[in-house]
């Protein structure tokens, strides 16, 4: 075992079936990354990807904030305090989310399934508030159509919401998963990616936050 | 409302010969097909064997049936456009404006994506886990849905010809002519969807294979062993994963100008459509790389292979390769000199497309250095090389000579531009993927393909390829625009004949490499290579049977250096005997499934009613494409044993066949 090998303790040479040619083992092959570590650095690539989606539409919405149209600015709209809730709910349920993979590594199902379940009313909780804020925009005569700023800052904020909502059917399918096959490798495995999605919307949350809210407060 | 939203029998253009017969023919070639496999009793075996296969090779020959078909189409948009342009001098030709719009429209968007894009991600899947030494890619399942999704992309842009109709806005659709007010029919949904659709496909290509060459190397493959082609691939997926999220986001926007009224693109509202040019060449500049990476692999393997030598500059070669993957991302503007940024910005740009001109430059020494002093081979993939060379420096200096801005300022939009990428296209990308089909063909089937068949297709596709682009830089010079469906100049008249003349000779090629497959198809017999080794190549793909069987590699080989197979061969021949028989045991491959198949056919349904506005069949699609990935999740085998034994045989009957071949080769000094 090398010596990178030997501080990963985290992979032991993989049990079962679950290792693409465990039972053929050889001692090439066991040098082959182990398929939790070829699974989560696939997903790392494709969060990356996501995150250049969003590029896209922050540098929409940057170069589109100040084209109003003549209709309303961020600051006519916003409610900031509606997005301090907002802002607190996705990051709590990003330390839940966090208990819930604790919960999964310790094979204890009450605390993954609380942890989860709170997970997903912060989820939900955070997407009402949204399309609450959304309705209200609209009522006000402020919908997407009204001027390019409105149409960048829905697609924005919308694009993230439409993540989260995919994430809590994704987070529902995974409860469902360890209910009906328990903790195996690859649902474990699944869990993980599950996270590191939940963990990366929160991430950019933070962006969406500080960018078009606060920025759009002062400007 | 109408259940079936604007669909109508009003939407089949029976008005329009043309489209309606053309979509006959092939609808019944391909119906005749599918009865002809039913009737013979393949159905099983297609099913079980291809469609939801999983398994790398065959997903990567998949792709490359995808673009040779598709390619048949796009070129037959090719020749309408050329014979168009040949009698539409003061008359009004045989193609209407708006039918000439969409075969223009239609044939760079087939050609780009599905016909470039699978080939080169076809051949990819196909060799680079065999030059890793890798039992397969990292995620055989996704593999298989991103095929399938490019799949059904490509057959939404077919249907548009007899169901609506195609975009007329070009193979970009620029705003504000594509927007609604402007392009009210489905003719550019059928195109964003059918790319949105893609466009994931290709995605979970690029992420999938660059955690493929990242992680799944064999044992002792380390990053400077790795042959220069999985580098390429390297640098082109990378560049997938970086910029196709880009082009999703982007026709997102315009989706959603079209559909819900937004204005992103618009003229009202505060809309503002150069930032569609801004977005959709930050992706469209990186895409071109996207494509000529592998090509530039491909040509690396084969210079290296028919000259007998290693590749030269080895290193060089994959500096240059990661600073052109680098760079593209920071030229984008060139194609829009003209949008009015300013002196300073176009000279940024200007030079930064200069500058990257500079590793491709390299690369060209590189090769003409691994040719230099070597016993070259004038086989059909060392020709399309050589030919490649030669056309791709033309085309890389009339870019260079695009890149100055002032320049540009006077070229653009001219059918200068139009000859200048299909230089670099067909001459760059199109003959790296015929050198990479013929030279990897004897991998995939175990047999050759007509060799002087081969060689004669080259010389009328290059000839051809001459004689009908060269007249279009006279003819932009002469202040020719692209895109006409009519003229009024007689003085280009005669250009423009040269260059249909030109279209009818590369016609003749590809008829000669229709021959040629079916030749060699049906005399493989004549042709078959029993070694799995008939080029006498250097890298791991030729040291496993041909076909390769599922599993790839009987045991692991165990890789040292440079030019993997190389080495072993040498040390083979040294003393005339293979190396000791190895201890085989069962391998465990990933079991095929259907969910790429049906999770595709829910994306075309799916595509097929935002198109339409078919909106409950649009939920239907979505819900049926989801729940296939949930039963997929559900499932409790993943992985079937191969038994040693039968490693054993096929590894022992391709041992014995090197083992005759070893006392014909010698060693090389």
């Amino acid at each position: 075992m090398s010596a990178a090998e030997a501080v990963l303790p985290a992979h032991p040479p993989s049990r079962g079936r679950e290792h693409s040619h465990a039972a053929g083992l050889t001692e090439h092959e066991s040098h082959a990354s182990s398929v939790r570590i070829v699974v989560g650095y696939g997903f790392w690539i494709f969060l990356i990807s996501d995150i250049i989606l969003f590029a896209a539409f922050f540098a929409t919405y940057a170069v589109l904030s100040e084209s109003t149209a003549g209709g309303p600015a961020g600051r006519d709209l916003f409610d900031l305090r509606l997005v301090a809730i907002e802002t607190a709910c996705l990051l709590t349920s990003s330390v839940t989310c966090g208990l819930a993979v604790l919960g999964a590594q310790a094979r204890n199902r009450r605390l993954f399934h609380a942890a989860m379940a709170v997970t997903f009313v912060l989820g939900a909780a955070f997407l009402a508030i949204e399309l609450h804020e959304f309705a209200d925009m609209i009522e006000k005569g402020a919908g997407p159509q009204r001027s390019a700023f409105l149409s960048a800052f829905f697609a924005l904020i919308g694009c993230h919401g439409l993540h989260v909502t995919a994430g809590l059917l994704w987070l529902l399918t995974m409860m469902a998963q360890v209910v009906a096959k328990g903790y195996r490798e690859d649902i474990l495995r699944r869990i993980l990616c599950f996270a590191l999605f939940w963990h990366t919307l929160d991430i950019i949350w933070v962006g969406l936050f500080s960018l078009v809210y606060l920025v759009g407060m002062t400007a | 409302m109408n259940m079936w939203g604007k669909l109508s029998w009003a939407a089949i253009p029976y008005h329009e010969p043309l489209p309606l017969v053309s979509a006959a023919v092939v609808g019944l070639v391909l119906l005749a097909t599918i009865a002809w496999v039913v009737a013979k009793g393949h159905l099983p075996y297609v099913w079980k064997e291809w469609l939801t296969s999983v398994d790398h090779k065959r997903i990567g020959i998949m792709y490359v049936i995808l673009a040779l078909v598709m390619l048949l189409r796009g070129f037959s948009d090719a020749l309408l456009m050329r014979a168009q342009q040949a009698v539409a001098v003061n008359a009004p030709g045989f193609l209407p404006p708006e039918h000439f719009n969409q075969v223009f429209s239609a044939h760079g968007t087939l050609m780009i994506f599905f016909v470039a894009m699978p080939f080169v991600i076809g051949l990819m899947n196909f060799i680079v886990p065999l030059q890793l030494g890798a039992r397969d890619v990292a995620f055989p399942t996704l593999n298989s849905v991103g095929f399938w999704l490019t799949a059904s992309g490509a057959l939404l842009v077919n249907v548009s010809l007899v169901v609506g109709e195609f975009a007329r806005t070009g193979w970009l659709p620029y705003p504000p002519l594509s927007e609604l007010a402007y392009s009210p029919g489905v003719g550019v949904d059928y195109y964003l969807w059918a790319l949105q659709i893609s466009g994931v496909g290709t995605l979970l290509a690029g992420i999938n294979l660059v955690t493929t060459v990242l992680k799944v190397r064999g044992p002792g493959m380390t990053y400077l062993r790795m042959p220069m082609f999985c580098w390429t691939t390297l640098a082109s997926n990378l560049l997938i994963v970086a910029a196709f999220p880009i082009l999703t986001a982007t026709l997102a926007m315009l989706l959603l100008d079209r559909y819900l009224g937004f204005h992103f693109f618009t003229n009202d509202a505060g809309g503002n459509m150069m930032m569609f040019m801004n977005l959709i060449w930050a992706w469209g500049h990186p895409e071109v790389y996207i494509l000529i990476l592998p090509a530039f692999g491909i040509f690396s393997e084969v210079a290296s292979t028919f000259s007998s030598k290693p590749l030269f500059g080895y290193r060089s070669m994959v500096v240059a390769t990661m600073a052109i993957c680098v760079i593209s991302f920071m030229v984008w503007l060139h194609h829009f000199f003209t949008m009015g940024a300013g002196p300073n910005v176009n000279a940024i740009f200007g030079i930064a497309t200069m500058v990257i001109a500079v590793p491709t430059g390299v690369k060209i020494f590189n090769w003409l250095f691994t040719m230099y002093g070597g016993r070259i081979r004038f086989n059909a993939p060392m020709l399309w090389t050589i030919g490649f060379m030669v056309t791709f420096v033309i085309g890389g200096m009339t870019g260079v000579l695009l890149a100055v801005p002032p320049a540009d300022f006077v070229l653009h939009n001219s059918l200068f531009l139009v000859a200048h990428f299909h230089n670099v296209i067909i001459g760059g990308v199109l003959f790296g993927l015929f050198a990479g089909y013929e030279y990897w063909f004897p991998k995939a089937f175990g047999f050759r393909l007509h060799e002087g068949l081969g060689k004669a297709a080259f010389w009328l596709w290059i000839v051809g390829f001459y004689v009908a682009f060269m007249p279009l830089y006279v003819l932009g010079l002469m202040g020719m625009t692209r895109r006409m469906q009519h003229y009024n100049v007689p003085e280009w008249h005669p250009w423009l004949l040269v260059a249909a003349a030109g279209a009818v000779l590369i016609a003749i090629g590809i008829g000669l490499q229709v021959v040629q497959l079916v030749w060699s198809i049906r005399h493989r017999e004549t042709l078959r290579d029993r070694t799995g080794d008939p080029w006498n190549g250097r890298s791991l793909e030729w040291s496993v049977p041909s076909p390769p069987p599922m599993f790839n590699f009987a045991v692991l080989p165990n890789v040292e250096g440079e030019e993997a197979y190389w080495a072993i061969k040498q040390r083979a021949i040294e003393k005339q005997a293979l190396r000791p028989e190895p201890d085989y045991n069962d391998i465990h491959m990933p079991r095929n499934n259907p969910v790429g198949f049906i999770c595709a056919f829910f994306s075309t349904l799916m595509g097929f009613a935002l198109i339409w506005h078919i909106w409950w069949l649009v939920i239907l699609g979505f819900v049926c494409a989801y729940a296939t990935f949930v039963v997929f999740a559900w499932r409790d085998v993943h992985e079937e044993p191969i038994p040693a034994s039968t490693v054993a045989g096929i590894d022992r009957e391709n041992r014995s066949a090197r083992r005759e071949a070893l006392a014909n080769l010698q060693p090389v000094t």
